[in-house]
C-alpha cells in the first residue's frame, strides 16, 4: 500500500524539484545580466582601450563585406573579428530583438530597423569622437530622416529600388511599376516582387502615386488590391535570388535593390520607374548589449576608410555614401554601371523609408494579406 | 504519538516475511532508485520541455510590446484575432493541404506497404530499408532536389525541350501542387511503415478463407483487410499530417512564397512581426488541433481493435 | 499466396518518386556547367569548391559537436528514463511527458525553447541548440529503450534483488546488457536526428555558430548551384552508409540474442 503511495507521490516530488531548479536558475541568470548600465544612457568609453583584448562579431548581408575584413581589422588594431551573415533585415532583427543575447557588436541594417531598433532602447548613441571618419560622408548622408546627424548609426550603402529586366526577353522596356504589376502577356508569370515587407509594398504604393510611408488604410487598401491581383503573374516572391533567376532566365523583370540588380550582364538593365522610388540605406549600429563597445566604434571608423569603403562599390556594386571613397571608384565601374553613377542628389529624389512605430503592423497585416491570398 | 503508529504500520508485516529483509528499507531504497532513474530525465523535461510549453501558453493572455518583447498585461485579443478571417484562412488552407497530402500519401502508400507485406522476407527488408532511406538525409536536401528537378529551367523542362515535347519551359513549381508534392514526398515513408506493421500482422489464413468462400481479390481486400488494418492507417495519417500541418519551409522553398500555412504564419511572427504573444497563441491553436486529431486517433483505433 | 499484379505499377511508382528526385541531385554533383539545371560534363570540381567552403566546414564541425553531446546526454538520461518508467512507476501522465518531444511539432518546440532562452536571456550558441536537441534525443532513446524492456524478461532482475543486490547493481549488471542493443539504436537515432535537425536550430543557434542544416537553408535561399548538389550527395552518402550499417548492425545482435 505504502509503496503505491510513493510511486504515485514520486513525480509530483520530481516535478517540485524541477521547479524549484528552473525558478533558481531563471532567478540566477537574469541577476548576473541586469548589472547593465540605465538604458539610453550612452556607456563610458576609453579611447585608449586595449582593442586587441577585445573580440567583435558583426552581422551582415553574405557577401556584403571583403572577405579578408577579419584578418584585416587584425592586422590594424588586433581586435579578433567574427563574421555572423544574415540573409534579411527581418533575419538579424529576430536575433536581435529576440531578449535573449545574441552575442551581436555591431549589426547592419537598413535605415528604418536602425530607427526601430533605437527606438526599443536596443542601440549604443555613437561616440562621434571615436569615429574620426565620419568626415568622409557626404553632407547629405548625415541628415537623412531616419537618423538625422548620425546619433545611432552611420551609413554604409544606400540606393534606391527599382525594376530590374533582361532586355533580349521583354518585347517592350518597362518605365512604370504598372509594367510591373500589371504585366503584359509576354512577361506574366516571370516576375518576382520582394517579400520584405516595405519592399514588397513599395511598387504598388509608388504606381499609386502614394508616400512609402503611408499608414491611411484607405490607401493602403487599394495598394492591397493591387498587390493581390499582380500576384496571379507572380514567379514567386524573391529577395535573395532575383539575379540569379534574371540571368537563368527563369524571370525576365523584376523588382531588385540597385546593386543587387546583375547589370553588369549585358543583358540585364536597371531602372528607376518614372512614379518614382524609395532611397534606402543600410547602416552599420553598436548593440547596447556589446562587450566591445571600443573596437565596434574602431571598425566602424576603420570601415569609413575610403580603401575599405570603396571595396564595397567596386565588388558589390553599392553606392556608398562616402565622398573620399566614390572618388576611389575606378571610372570605367561607374560608366558601365549605370546604378553606381547615380549621384547622391539624384539619389535624394528617392522617398526615404522610415519607421512607422506601431503602424508598422498595418505594413505585416498587409504582407500577410497578400501571402494568404490565393 | 503518530510517528509511533506509523512505524508500527511500516514495521507490521515484518515478522510475517520472516527471513527477507524488513519491507520499509526495501520501499525507500525504490523510492531513491526511482529517483536515481526518473530523477534526471523530468527534471531536464520540466526544464527544457514543460516550463517553454507553459510559458508559450501564458503568453498568448499578454500583449505584444511595440518593438516586439511582451508587455505583461492580460488580454483576450489574440484568441479574437485567431478568428479574422484573414488567419482563419491560413489556418483552414494549411489544413487542407496538409489533408490533401495525407490522402494521396496513403493511396500512394497503401499499395506500396502491401506489396512490401507480400515479398518473400528477404526482399521485405531491402524493400524497407529503401522506402526508410530518404527520411534519413537532410530534409532541406530532399527539398532542394524538387528544385532542381521541376523550376522552369530544371532538369524536367530541359528534358521535355530537348525532346521537343515543349518549346516553352512550363512552370511547375512555386504553386499549391508543388506544395503538396513536397510534403507527400517528404512524409511518405511515416505512411508506409505503421501500415507496413498492420498489414504484416494481418493472419494470412483471413484472406485465404475469405478467398476460399468465393470472394474476388477486391472483395476480401474491402471487407477483411483494409477493415483489420484501420488503425495502422490512422497512425500512418497522423504521422504525415502532423509534420505537414506545422511545415514552414515547404510552402517557402517550393511555393515561392506565394501561398503560406500555419507554420509560416507563426515563424513570421516570432522572426519578422515580432508579435510574440499572437504567435504563441497560434502555436496554441496548431497543438489544439493536432491533440484533437490525437484523441480522435486512440478512439478510433480504440473502437477498431474492439470490434 | 496469390500476389495482386495490379500492385506492381504503384509499387514500382513509389520508389522512383522517391529515387528520382535524389538520382538527378547526384548526377548534376558531378557537372562541370554552373547550373545544376543542365549537364555540360563530368566534372569534381564542385566537391573542391565544396572542401573550400568556409561556412559548409564551420557549420559541418558545429553540427558533429552537437550531435555527438546530444547523442552522449540523450542515451544517458533517455535510458535512466525508460528504466525508471518502466519499472518504478506507472504513471500515465509521466509516460505522456516522456513522449511529448517525440510527437509535438517541431516549431512548437523551437519557439517554447525561445521565449525559455530570452527570459533568462540566456546567450545563444552551440549549448543552446544542444540543450534542445537533447530534449527529443531523449525521448526517442527513452521510447526505443522501452520497446524492448518490455519485451525483455524481469524475472532475472527479481532474482538479482532477491539475491541482495542493490537497484543500481541490477541497473548495471543485469538490466543495462540486456539493453544494449535498444541503447545502440536510440543512440543512432539521437545522433541522425540531431544531425538532421533544421527548425529547432535555426530558431536557437547564434548567428555566429550555425549549423550545418542552417548554412544549407541559407544556401538554398541564395540560389541553386552544384556546390549544394555535391554537399547533398555528400550528405546522402553519409547517412545511407550509416542506416544500412544500422540495419545490418541490429540484425546482427538480434541473431545473437
Amino acid at each position: 500500500m505504502s509503496r503505491i503511495r510513493y510511486t504515485r507521490r514520486l513525480p509530483a516530488a520530481v516535478a517540485a524539484a524541477g521547479a524549484l531548479l528552473a525558478v533558481a536558475a531563471c532567478g540566477g541568470q537574469s541577476g548576473d545580466t541586469s548589472t547593465a548600465a540605465a538604458p539610453n544612457a550612452p556607456a563610458r568609453l576609453d579611447p585608449n582601450a586595449n582593442l586587441a583584448k577585445q573580440k567583435l562579431t558583426i552581422s551582415i548581408w553574405d557577401g556584403y563585406s571583403p572577405e579578408d575584413l577579419p584578418k584585416r581589422v587584425k592586422d590594424k588594431f588586433g581586435t579578433s573579428m567574427e563574421v555572423a551573415k544574415h540573409a534579411t533585415n527581418e533575419e538579424v532583427m529576430g536575433k536581435l530583438t529576440a531578449g535573449a543575447d545574441s552575442g551581436i557588436d555591431v549589426a547592419f541594417v537598413s535605415g528604418q530597423y536602425a530607427q526601430a531598433l533605437n527606438e526599443a532602447g536596443l542601440l549604443e548613441p555613437l561616440h562621434p569622437e571615436l569615429i574620426p571618419n565620419l568626415a568622409n560622408l557626404y553632407p547629405e548622408a548625415t541628415q537623412l530622416s531616419y537618423d538625422k546627424g548620425n546619433k545611432f548609426s552611420v551609413p554604409y550603402t544606400w540606393g534606391t529600388t527599382g525594376i530590374c529586366y533582361r532586355t533580349d526577353l521583354v518585347e517592350t522596356a518597362p518605365t512604370s511599376w504598372k509594367d510591373l504589376l500589371e504585366p503584359a502577356d509576354d512577361v506574366k508569370g516571370k516576375i518576382t516582387l520582394m517579400t520584405t515587407e516595405r519592399w514588397l509594398a513599395l511598387p504598388a504604393i509608388k504606381a499609386l502615386n502614394y508616400s512609402v510611408n503611408t499608414t491611411d488604410d484607405a490607401q493602403l487598401q487599394k495598394v492591397r488590391d493591387l498587390l493581390t491581383s499582380a500576384k496571379e503573374h507572380l514567379l514567386a516572391f524573391d529577395d535573395t535570388t532575383f539575379g540569379d533567376r534574371l540571368k537563368k532566365g527563369e524571370a525576365v523583370m523584376v523588382e531588385a535593390w540597385d546593386g543587387w540588380c546583375p547589370t553588369s550582364e549585358k543583358n540585364i538593365k536597371f531602372v528607376v520607374p518614372k512614379e518614382g522610388s524609395d532611397l534606402w540605406v543600410d547602416t552599420m549600429v553598436v548593440l547596447k548589449s556589446s562587450k566591445n563597445k571600443e573596437a565596434a566604434h574602431a571598425l566602424i571608423n576603420y570601415i569609413l576608410d575610403p580603401e575599405i569603403h570603396s571595396w564595397a562599390a567596386e565588388n558589390i556594386l553599392y553606392k556608398v555614401p562616402n565622398k573620399a571613397a566614390m572618388e576611389k571608384v575606378k571610372p570605367e565601374l561607374k560608366a558601365k554601371d549605370s546604378p553606381l553613377a547615380m549621384t547622391p542628389a539624384q539619389l535624394l529624389q528617392g522617398e526615404p523609408i522610415i519607421d512607422l512605430g506601431k503602424d508598422s503592423q498595418k505594413y505585416t497585416r498587409l504582407s500577410t494579406e497578400v501571402a494568404a491570398k490565393n | 504519538m503518530s510517528t509511533t503508529k506509523e512505524h508500527d504500520v511500516a514495521t507490521r508485516p515484518a515478522p510475517r516475511e520472516g527471513p527477507r529483509r524488513p519491507r520499509r528499507t526495501r520501499g525507500s531504497g525504490r523510492f531513491f532508485a526511482g529517483l536515481v532513474f526518473l530523477g534526471p530525465g523530468l527534471t531536464y523535461l520540466i526544464v527544457l520541455l514543460m516550463i517553454p510549453l507553459a510559458l508559450v501558453l501564458s503568453y498568448s493572455i499578454f500583449q505584444r510590446g511595440r518593438f516586439g518583447g511582451v508587455v505583461y498585461e492580460p488580454t483576450g485579443e489574440n484568441f479574437t484575432r485567431l478568428l479574422d478571417p484573414l488567419y482563419l484562412d491560413v489556418v483552414l488552407g494549411s489544413l487542407k493541404l496538409a489533408t490533401i497530402a495525407t490522402l494521396i500519401a496513403l493511396l500512394v502508400g497503401y499499395p506500396t506497404a502491401y506489396m512490401i507485406a507480400m515479398l518473400p522476407r528477404k526482399w521485405k527488408t531491402i524493400a524497407l530499408v529503401a522506402i526508410v532511406l530518404p527520411f534519413w538525409t537532410n530534409f532541406l536536401v530532399r527539398v532542394y532536389a524538387w528544385i532542381v528537378l521541376l523550376s522552369g529551367p530544371g532538369v524536367v523542362n530541359t528534358a521535355l525541350i530537348d525532346l521537343g515535347l515543349i518549346d516553352e519551359p512550363l512552370e511547375f513549381l512555386y504553386n499549391q501542387g508543388t506544395i503538396v508534392t513536397g510534403l507527400v514526398y517528404s512524409y511518405l515513408p511515416l505512411m508506409v511503415l505503421p501500415l507496413y506493421a498492420a498489414i504484416e500482422k494481418l493472419d494470412p489464413t483471413l484472406r485465404e478463407a475469405s478467398a476460399n468462400l468465393g470472394a474476388r481479390p477486391a472483395r476480401t481486400f474491402f471487407s477483411v483487410t483494409l477493415p483489420l488494418t484501420v488503425p495502422g492507417v490512422l497512425t500512418g495519417c497522423l504521422f504525415v499530417f502532423v509534420p505537414s500541418f506545422g511545415n514552414f519551409i515547404i510552402p517557402e522553398l517550393l511555393g515561392g512564397g506565394r501561398s503560406i500555412m500555419v507554420g509560416n504564419l507563426i515563424r513570421d511572427q516570432f522572426l519578422k512581426a515580432r508579435d510574440w504573444p499572437f504567435g504563441a497563441t497560434l502555436a496554441l491553436a496548431l497543438v489544439a488541433v493536432l491533440v484533437a486529431l490525437l484523441l480522435a486517433q486512440a478512439w478510433a483505433a480504440r473502437r477498431y481493435s474492439r470490434a | 499466396m496469390r500476389k495482386p499484379r495490379l500492385l506492381h505499377v504503384p509499387f514500382w511508382l513509389t520508389y522512383v518518386f522517391l529515387y528520382a528526385p535524389i538520382v538527378v541531385l547526384v548526377a548534376m554533383s558531378v557537372n562541370s556547367g554552373d547550373s545544376p539545371y543542365s549537364f555540360d560534363g563530368f566534372s569534381l570540381k564542385w566537391y573542391g569548391a565544396l572542401a573550400q567552403n568556409e561556412d559548409i566546414r564551420e557549420g559541418l564541425v558545429n553540427t558533429l559537436i552537437v550531435a555527438l553531446a546530444t547523442t552522449v546526454l540523450a542515451t544517458v538520461l533517455g535510458t535512466l528514463l525508460a528504466v525508471g518508467m518502466a519499472r518504478y512507476t506507472r504513471s500515465r501522465t509521466l509516460d505522456a511527458i516522456g513522449l511529448l518531444p517525440a510527437v509535438l511539432p517541431d516549431l512548437v518546440l523551437a519557439i517554447g525553447l525561445l521565449v525559455l532562452y530570452s527570459a533568462v536571456q540566456m546567450t545563444l550558441g552551440l549549448h543552446s541548440v544542444l540543450l534542445a536537441h537533447v530534449v527529443f534525443g531523449m525521448a526517442f532513446v527513452a521510447a526505443v529503450v522501452r520497446t524492448r524492456l518490455s519485451h525483455g524478461d524481469t524475472t532475472l532482475e527479481e532474482a538479482s534483488r532477491d539475491l541482495g543486490a542493490g537497484a543500481v547493481t541490477t541497473f548495471l549488471r543485469i538490466t543495462l546488457p540486456q539493453l544494449a542493443p535498444g541503447i545502440a539504436a536510440g543512440a543512432l537515432l539521437a545522433f541522425t536526428l540531431s544531425v538532421d535537425e533544421f527548425v529547432i536550430a535555426f530558431f536557437t543557434s547564434a548567428p555566429t555558430e550555425p549549423t550545418l542544416p542552417v548554412v544549407i537553408y541559407s544556401m538554398v535561399r541564395f540560389g541553386v548551384t552544384p556546390e549544394i548538389n555535391a554537399l547533398a550527395t555528400l550528405l546522402l552518402a553519409v547517412s545511407f552508409t550509416v542506416v544500412i550499417a544500422a540495419q545490418r548492425m541490429t540484425r546482427l545482435t538480434e541473431s545473437l540474442s
